[in-house]
């Protein structure tokens, strides 16, 4: 090769050898704004006896309201340790051994009917097109490997959750061409904003894949509308892409009325090149309180891709001993259907009383109709409308009113000013004191 | 720029033939060059624009829908399998042999994994489980225990007993630090994590063949990382060498690819050889040497039978003549404890950046906190344990002098073999021609007439014909009779 012969050997212990460029790059995002709030919590942690001036975390979407009802299950339907596997114990050696990445019958046919129950039974969902994967993030990276090459890109309209950054770019290669958003129609996507965001990723010599959306909306709590799915579909089909729903807060919607999945979009159409380009994620971390138990599933009509999906779920799998326990639970539908309608009078009670305490205090959020959080306007406390502007604001409420929310930048949000803050991971008395916090503060301003 | 060759021709030709020649020639490169800069991103799939969807629906109409595609390296995923170790385990669930039910199914030789000490698990489980996921420190039930977010890299008291487990059974001359390490979703993850972290696409690992064959999975399908075998011999014991290390690394850089580290398994999958610490110091020299990283997959460590002692590299490094941070360990449930369906695996690594990027990459393949509840109760049981380690080397111990010996009645010999599940077998002498064609075609008969799923050799790159690797750690005594019976059918009918 040429290269001098010193060069090619080192036989000293000073050299280390290189890391990839995966491993050294921050496209984790964790040096961000969005995760330096958790760090602030993580040294200073609220806790209702024992720190009560801590930090208050409302940048973690975790649902912690309907607690009461899984233990209550876990504790009645499991003396026998039935719910550990339906034979208990001795269905054990089942358990121990199985690790075929088709999953669990029992345990696919148990979600698609907690699926199908979400939605009121407006869709019907195959157990043999469900591809389990150890969490919805898992989900939408594994999608991404298979339907975008490195340097492609996916659409994702904004403000979206941070961790797409990570969970659909770092390994994979893949970008993410924004379509922006606005509060002018409450953040809706337009066909203009669609278009104008293809149209950026082609000037750049970028192929766009798919486009990607989080229904309900994270950051916006809101429900995505009826005639945008359409749209979306519409588009999708017209320049020959992908259309992935992430609908892991699907049962966080206050009013299931008010839901429209694009399961219920595909349902009636039976021409299967229209349908084989949608791919709903799903997750029980959110709408079941379930994080810890780690399972996602990737729900697709394209049977390319759930054989693909199902092969590369092999470096994700949920653990058998997961499935057995969760099966018997989400098959028990005088359990689900009470968990999802009491779920959703909690969180839909929690919003109000958000909202309407931060109305007192003169902020006002977008309106919306689901997940874990609302997503609240302090523009008008902005002396300067910018990212930096916002920042600054965001630092002041970690810092003075020891509250870590989200600020809307960090979502890749153009309107500077909105923050999304969480309000189902902690007590009711928590929450008060956090809005209490807000109010004091607000007043402070107000004198000034 | 391959347009530039044809004009070498020209150039090596005569002054006025070179002009007049060229400038048209450059003219032409320029106008693709131009054209191609011009062009639109290329269609997604421009062979099938001309379908024409003739169903009524609401969308787009008029227009022809092209069939949308998924994404080039998604491509040869979803393709059928052309791996006979892929086919070998896709044949036997059309036809297995259950003892009562169907004695004429296929056996199941391909699968490394082990039920020997599943009564010993069983009666553990039984009296244990409820209570490691249920129960929180003041013996009420606390759900938040088991459903919350919890650090993705494992609860540190998993890594606590993760890390003395392992120490125990790898002889308890080296100890491991819970910070040095991550708790992943199985090896899989594993392997492949450490390949996202210490190669980037294109560049690649010299790995001793014969090999695991998943590893071409696990590390191929995502992170575009390359496996280039190191050919081991049987007159070695398979055993990797430093000549031949020596020897694909420069074929490996005189071809323009960049090798990054070296992964090799020990225990060895499919020999089953372990390791001596003269060939690890070895290893670790070479890798030194060319300054790459070293993967050591340590998943049957614990499943060690013969006299050879097992040393683990973390030992080696441990005496502080080499720079530990470009070592990595591997491990796992799945073989020693046999539970693979629990997706327990551990990457070990003495180089921080390396824990901190896996660390993250957790997030990804992380192990369910109730199962990381059991898994803590389950090792940190030392009692238990020590009984079950013991009873489980003593049985695989038992079942691999009765396997091979029935084999040795045959003629057929195995390779010496001292840890694993499975056993390395000569069956070259069943071949009708020593060769892979012979070989394959052996795999076959084997499949349809003995009814026995082996995996043939080639499948693990071994460049010697004939090599069998068979797993019997899930079979009943009275099966292997059954099996020998099978073979020595199959080889009086292919020597008449």
């Amino acid at each position: 090769m040429g290269l001098p012969m010193m060069m090619e050997r080192s036989s000293n212990n000073n050299n280390v050898a290189e890391l990839s460029r995966v491993a050294v790059s921050d496209t984790h995002g964790e040096d961000s704004p969005y995760f330096a709030g958790w760090k602030a919590y993580d040294e200073n942690p609220y806790h209702e006896s024992h720190n009560p001036s801590g930090v208050i975390q409302m940048g973690l979407a975790e649902n912690q309201v309907s607690f009461d009802l899984l233990e209550t299950y876990l504790e009645k339907k499991n003396p026998e340790g039935s719910m550990w596997g339906s034979k208990g114990a001795p269905g054990f050696r089942e358990n121990a051994l199985f690790q075929d990445y088709h999953g669990l019958t029992s345990f696919r046919q148990a979600m698609a009917s907690f699926m199908e129950q979400i939605r009121g039974g407006k869709a019907r969902f195959d157990p043999d097109r469900i591809v389990l994967t150890a969490g919805a993030t898992a989900a939408n990276e594994l999608l991404t490997f298979i339907l975008a090459d490195p340097n492609d890109a996916l659409l994702v309209p904004t403000p979206y959750y941070p961790g797409f950054d990570r969970d659909l770019r770092w390994r994979t290669g893949v970008k993410i061409v924004p379509i922006h958003c606005d509060s002018s129609n409450h953040f809706q996507i337009t066909p203009e904003a669609l278009e104008s965001a293809y149209q950026t990723a082609r000037d750049a010599n970028i192929r766009v894949r798919g486009v990607l959306i989080t229904n309900p909306s994270n950051p916006l709590g809101a429900t995505v509308q009826k005639k945008v799915l359409e749209d979306l579909l519409d588009f999708s089909v017209r320049k020959n892409i992908h259309l992935v729903s992430d609908e892991i807060y699907s049962g966080s919607v206050f009013h299931a009325s008010e839901f429209t999945s694009v399961a219920e979009i595909v349902e009636n159409i039976d021409d299967v090149s229209v349908k084989e380009r949608v791919h709903i994620v799903y997750s029980l971390s959110k709408d079941l309180g379930l994080p810890g138990f780690r399972v996602g599933t990737i729900y697709s009509y394209n049977d390319n891709v759930v054989r693909t999906a199902r092969r590369m779920s092999s470096f994700t799998l949920v653990s058998s001993q997961t499935q057995h326990m969760l099966a018997s639970m989400l098959s028990d539908e005088e359990f689900t259907e009470k968990y999802i309608r009491i779920n959703r009078e909690r969180l839909r009670k929690r919003y109000e009383t958000i909202v309407e305490g931060l109305k007192k205090t003169g902020i006002e959020c977008l309106k919306g109709n689901a997940g874990l959080f609302c997503w609240m306007n302090l523009g008008f406390l902005l002396d300067n409308k910018t990212k930096e502007g916002e920042l600054e604001l965001w630092d002041v409420i970690l810092k003075e009113l020891k509250l870590n929310i989200s600020p809307g930048s960090s979502c890749h949000c153009l309107e500077f000013g909105w923050f999304r803050v969480c309000f189902a991971n902690m007590s009711e008395k928590t929450l008060d004191i956090a809005l209490k916090r807000i109010h004091e503060f607000m007043d402070r301003r107000r004198r000034f | 720029m391959r347009l530039i060759v044809p004009l070498r021709g020209v150039i090596q030709g005569r002054g006025g033939l070179f002009v007049g020649s060229l400038i048209p020639c450059c003219l032409f490169y320029f106008l693709q060059l131009y054209l191609k800069r011009r062009r639109p991103p290329p269609p997604s799939d421009p062979t099938e624009l001309t379908r024409t969807s003739s169903r009524s629906n609401l969308f787009s109409r008029g227009n022809s829908i092209g069939r949308v595609r998924i994404s080039s390296r998604a491509v040869p995923v979803a393709k059928p399998t052309d791996s006979a170790y892929y086919i070998g385990l896709e044949r036997v669930k059309t036809d297995p042999y259950d003892r009562i039910t169907n004695t004429d199914g296929i056996i199941q030789l391909g699968l490394a994994e082990s039920t020997l000490c599943f009564d010993l698990l069983q009666k553990w489980m039984s009296e244990n489980l409820m209570e490691s996921i249920m129960q929180s420190n003041d013996g009420e039930f606390d759900i938040s225990s088991i459903v919350m977010y919890k650090p993705f890299e494992g609860l540190l008291e998993l890594r606590v007993a993760f890390a003395d487990f392992m120490s125990r059974i790898m002889g308890g001359n080296v100890s491991f630090d819970p910070s040095n390490m991550v708790i992943t979703a199985g090896g899989t993850p594993a392997i492949e994590v450490l390949a996202f972290c210490l190669a980037d696409h294109g560049n690649a690992f010299l790995i001793p063949s014969p090999y695991y064959p998943g590893f071409d999975r696990d590390i191929k399908f995502r992170t575009g990382v390359e496996l280039i075998p190191v050919h081991c011999r049987s007159s070695d014991n398979f055993t990797v060498t430093v000549s031949a290390l020596e020897q694909t690394y420069n074929q490996a850089r005189k071809r323009g690819s960049k090798v990054s580290g070296i992964l090799f398994s020990n225990p060895s999958n499919p020999v089953g050889n372990i390791l001596s610490r003269e060939t690890l110091r070895d290893i670790l020299i070479f890798a030194q040497d060319k300054n790459i990283h070293v993967i050591s997959d340590e998943i049957f460590a614990g499943s060690v039978y013969g006299d050879k002692e097992f040393v683990s590299m973390a030992e080696i490094v441990g005496s502080g003549e080499f720079d530990k941070s470009r070592v990595h360990i591997i491990y796992g449930l799945s073989k020693d404890l046999s539970i693979p369906g629990f997706r327990a695996g551990v990457i070990y690594s003495f180089h921080e950046d390396v824990v901190n990027a896996a660390t993250k990459l957790m997030r990804f393949s992380s192990v369910a906190v109730p199962v990381q509840r059991i898994l803590i109760s389950l090792l940190s049981d030392t009692r238990f344990i020590e009984e079950y380690m013991t009873a489980h080397r003593q049985r695989i111990r038992d079942k691999h002098i009765l396997f091979v010996e029935g084999l040795k009645q045959l003629g057929i010999p195995c390779a010496e073999s001292g840890g694993g599940l499975y056993c390395w077998v000569d069956m070259s002498s069943l071949l009708t021609s020593y060769s892979e064609k012979g070989e394959l075609e052996l795999f076959e008969k084997l499949l349809s007439v003995a009814k026995i799923n082996a995996t043939p050799g080639t499948a693990c790159y071994c460049i010697e014909p004939g090599w069998f690797r068979c797993c019997f750690t899930a079979l009943a005594d009275e099966d292997i009779p059954v099996i020998m019976e099978r073979i020595r059918k199959l080889a009086e009918s292919s020597r008449s």
